[in-house]
Order: C-alpha cells, then sequence, then structure tokens
C-alpha cells in the first residue's frame, strides 16, 4: 500500500453465479482525499461499499483499509469507520436520543452525551432528540443516519447517496457539514451518489463503474475534459450510455 | 476473533430493553400467556386432585410442568422474535458493518431472552400463590438447575430458527412458534416419558427438556433430587448450545457470502 492510501483495493470480483456484480476492480483512495463511486443502477457501488464494510466477502481480490486485510481483520478497522445511506435503517421504535446512544456505545464512545450534544448542535437534530426515529420525515432521517455515521469520528467514512431524498436547502446544509467535517478531522471520504452537482463539488477523486467494471477515474475536471463535456452530469451519461471518451455523441 | 467485549454487548441489551420499555403492552403481553396458562391448568389440577391419587399426591405436578414449559418456551421465543425486530426494523446490517462481532450478538440475544422470560414466567410463578397456593420455588435448590436447563435448550432452538430465518427470509418466521411445540409432546411435561411408545422414548431422551420433566416429578413424587438427570441435560445442552451457535455464526457467514444481509428485511 502506498504510504498515504487508506483505501487499496486490488483485482476485486463478486460474483453471484454466471453474473459479475463487481468483475476484477483496482483502486486506491488517498488520506483526506474525498472519491466519488460513480455508475448506473447496478454498475457495483453499493456491492463495492458492502465489501469495503465487510458486509459482503468478495469473490476474489485483496482489500487493505488503513493497513488491515478486510474481511479478516475488519474488526480492527470498523471502530474507525463508518457508514450511512437512506437505504439501511434504524430502529423505527426507538427514540433518535436512544438509537444514537446504542450505536455510540457499540462504537466505543465513552462521552455519550457530550457527542450526541454536538452532533445534536452540528447537525441540528437535537429539537427531535426524544422523537420516535419512525415518526421523522425522510430529510431528518437522514440528518439522524449521518449524526450516527459520525458517532465515532471516523477516519474513514462511506456514505450511499448520501444526500438522496433531501430538499435542496437540507442537502446543501449536509454537503457543508461534511465538507467541514473532513476538513476539521482529515476523514477520508467514499460517497456512491447520483448526484452529479455534489461529485463536482465534494470530490477530488471519481471512479467510474459500468457493469462491475471501472470505466473511468480521474478528478471531475480531467473526466469532463477527456468526455469533452460541459459538466459532469453529460459525462455519467456517456459512461452510462457505453460511450468511450472522444466519441461525439448524436 | 477479537476479544468479547462487554461494553458492546451491554450495548446491544440497551436497545432491546429501550424496545421493551418503548411498549407497556409488549411487557403485559410478555405476561399474558404464561398467566392465561397458569390459572386454566390451576383449574384443571383443582378438578383432577379429586380424581387422581396422583395428583391428589403431588398437587404441584401440572403447575409446575406448565410454569416450567413456560421458561423452555420463553426462553426460545425471546431470542429468535427479538433477533426477527432486527430484521424487520432493517438494522441487521447496521449492527454487523459495527464492531459488534456476532457472537456478541448472540450474548446480547440470550441476555434480553433472560429477561423476557423473568418477567413472563415470574409474574406467572407470582400470581400462583394467590390463585391456588401454589409456589414452584417448593422445587428447591433443584429449580435452579431445572431453570438453566430449559434456559439453555430454549436458546439452542432460539438460534437454529434464528438462522433458519436468516436463510430463508421472513416467510419462515411461523417457524419460531411452531419449532417448540413439535417439541411439547416428547417432552413429558405432563407425563412421564414412559409413557411414549418405545421408539419415541428413544427420540426423547435425546432432549434435555425430558430430563428436567423427569427430574421436577422425582421430586415432587418421590422426593429425591436426581442429580443424573440433570447433569444428562446439561451435556446434551452444551452440545445442543455449541450446535446452535455454530449454525448461527455459520449462516451469518453464508449471508455475507450471498448478499443477504443488503437485502434483509421485510
Amino acid at each position: 500500500m502506498t504510504e498515504s492510501a487508506v483505501i487499496l483495493v486490488q483485482d476485486l470480483s463478486k460474483h453471484y453465479g454466471s453474473v459479475r456484480a463487481v468483475d476484477g476492480i483496482s483502486f486506491t483512495v488517498a488520506r483526506g482525499a474525498t472519491c466519488a463511486l460513480l455508475g448506473g443502477n447496478g454498475a457495483g457501488k453499493t456491492t463495492t461499499i458492502a465489501m469495503l464494510l465487510g458486509l459482503l466477502l468478495p469473490t476474489s481480490g485483496q482489500i487493505d483499509i488503513l493497513g488491515e486485510e478486510v474481511p479478516r481483520h475488519r474488526q480492527r478497522v470498523l471502530p474507525r469507520m463508518n457508514f450511512s445511506s437512506p437505504y439501511v435503517d434504524l430502529p423505527q421504535r426507538l427514540t433518535v436520543a436512544e438509537n444514537l446512544t446504542v450505536y455510540a456505545r457499540l462504537y466505543g464512545v465513552r462521552r455519550v452525551a457530550e457527542r450526541l450534544a454536538v452532533l445534536g448542535r452540528d447537525l441540528d437534530i437535537a429539537a427531535f432528540f426524544q422523537r420516535p426515529y419512525g415518526s421523522l420525515s425522510a430529510g431528518q432521517k437522514t440528518r439522524v443516519a449521518l449524526a450516527k455515521a459520525l458517532l465515532n469520528e471516523p477516519e474513514i467514512l462511506l456514505l450511499d447517496e448520501p444526500t438522496a431524498s433531501l430538499d435542496p436547502d437540507t442537502a446543501d446544509r449536509m454537503r457543508s457539514i461534511l465538507t467541514d467535517y473532513q476538513r476539521q478531522s482529515g476523514a477520508t471520504l467514499l460517497l456512491a451518489s447520483h448526484n452529479m452537482s455534489e461529485v463536482e463539488r465534494l470530490c477530488d477523486q471519481v471512479i467510474m463503474l459500468r457493469a462491475g467494471q471501472i470505466v473511468a477515474t480521474g478528478t471531475p475536471r480531467e473526466l469532463i475534459h477527456r468526455y469533452g463535456r460541459k459538466d459532469m452530469e453529460e459525462v455519467f451519461l456517456d459512461i452510462a450510455r457505453g460511450i468511450q471518451s472522444g466519441e461525439v455523441l448524436e | 476473533m477479537n476479544g468479547i467485549s462487554l461494553y458492546r454487548i451491554g450495548a446491544l441489551a440497551l436497545r432491546y430493553l429501550y424496545l421493551l420499555r418503548s411498549s407497556r403492552i409488549r411487557i403485559i403481553e410478555l405476561a399474558y400467556w404464561p398467566t392465561v396458562q397458569m390459572i386454566l391448568w390451576g383449574f384443571i389440577t383443582q378438578y383432577l386432585m379429586t380424581h387422581s391419587s396422583v395428583l391428589h399426591q403431588a398437587a404441584g405436578l401440572l403447575l409446575s410442568g406448565v410454569l416450567l414449559w413456560d421458561v423452555l418456551f420463553r426462553s426460545q421465543l425471546g431470542l429468535s422474535v427479538v433477533f426477527f425486530e432486527e430484521m424487520h426494523a432493517r438494522n441487521l446490517a447496521q449492527l454487523l458493518i459495527s464492531p459488534l462481532q456476532p457472537i456478541e450478538l448472540i450474548i446480547a440475544l440470550m441476555l434480553i431472552s433472560l429477561v423476557r422470560t423473568l418477567i413472563g414466567v415470574g409474574i406467572a410463578m407470582l400470581l400462583a400463590i394467590p390463585f391456588y397456593g401454589f409456589n414452584l420455588f417448593m422445587l428447591g435448590p433443584p429449580l435452579i438447575g431445572f431453570f438453566l436447563n430449559l434456559l439453555l435448550m430454549g436458546w439452542a432452538i432460539g438460534l437454529l430458527v434464528s438462522a433458519l430465518v436468516l436463510r430463508y427470509g421472513m416467510g419462515a418466521e411461523s417457524i419460531a412458534w411452531a419449532a417448540i411445540f413439535a417439541l411439547a409432546p416428547l417432552c413429558g411435561i405432563y407425563y412421564p416419558v414412559a409413557t411414549l411408545p418405545v421408539w419415541l422414548q428413544l427420540l426423547a431422551w435425546t432432549l434435555p427438556a425430558s430430563y428436567v420433566f423427569e427430574g421436577m416429578r422425582a421430586v415432587l413424587l418421590d422426593h429425591t433430587f436426581r442429580l443424573d438427570y440433570l447433569l444428562y441435560a446439561l451435556l446434551l445442552n452444551v452440545g445442543y448450545l455449541g450446535l446452535g451457535i455454530g449454525v448461527f455464526l455459520a449462516t451469518i457467514h453464508k449471508a455475507r457470502e450471498r448478499g443477504s444481509l443488503l437485502q434483509s428485511g421485510e
């Protein structure tokens, strides 16, 4: 692993019978970087993130995170990582404070009340700490899920669609929170997103997936230039439709 | 495997206590069925006492059976139902990407099963005293051994049932309720194992609960404590619990391979 790389993936594959959900991908993510994992539905983004978290076992390949081999030593790195996704829930009947308390303890946070107070203020969720998680709006749930992901002040934060289902104002605030967190902590962010303006604003590295394979990598600026497009939205469409860089879209 | 953390086990147990506390109906429900069973069998006992010499000799036979049976039933259900809650809540993936180890999840499930069993059966036990003047503690110190063995067997079945649901999805949930009732006729709860046909007796003696209920009858009818029964039950329970833990862990491993943890839910 290069000295500054905190995520190293080599020839990683996940096959379900004849279906190759992820097919021999390799990439590294440097410490402190914000990397976007992009691709259409079924491209292999969530599968890749699940393998990084040890939730899914690879068919073949190697993953090293923070210098530890995953999934073999996942237990050593999980306390230093966290994950947020609107597609993975928290218990509905527990209050927000109860949910966060349980997860704070699971992640070994010692001063739970203090940490909750900080997150309550930073993410503006303190007002509904005593409400059941199930009674919150989609936007409020996303903020609570992000609070859960920041409980242990992770060195690596994996985000699956971090601003899905949020209104533009709330989504913008979430992006600011993530940017602030990264600036203060030096954390590494790996996010899967369909929001290309978000990617342009947050990310300094992009990995484009299609049918389980990496089809393009670079900074957003590099990719826009390479594909001769005006923004990442157009680059995304080119790649999703299988158009190579340099080809002219009719 | 890394070291087991009591802090993490405590955190998850806290999650289940929060859940229990969030609904008074749940607490009432825990005690409801054991109490109804106790009342029903109490009246049956009172009626039969005037007609049965066996019951006249040991009036607590049926009530002890029903209350101890509920220890087995509640401990199994207490474990598997709480595990199903995680699946219903789509929270299992969140737990398994946290530093929580699967073995810690198992221990937390066992702890909350113990709490739920103590609440459910405990209330029925206490109500039996004013209702029928029956005190299960009259079984004396062997009661601890009976309780422990039934708890262990309930956990073993609970883990096997949970593994089944993890493998085949929530459609298999009804098995949680049905599994233990399939064993009930074999355990000799209300009658000696010798009542069964010989070929079924062979099966019955492979179940720890059969030794517990025979041991219970030995205390109540013969006023003897059968340590051998208790040890046989314990030995079998070590095997069954080991099997239950092994199958549960293997199923989680398999689910990681198959990717089913990503989709677990209703």
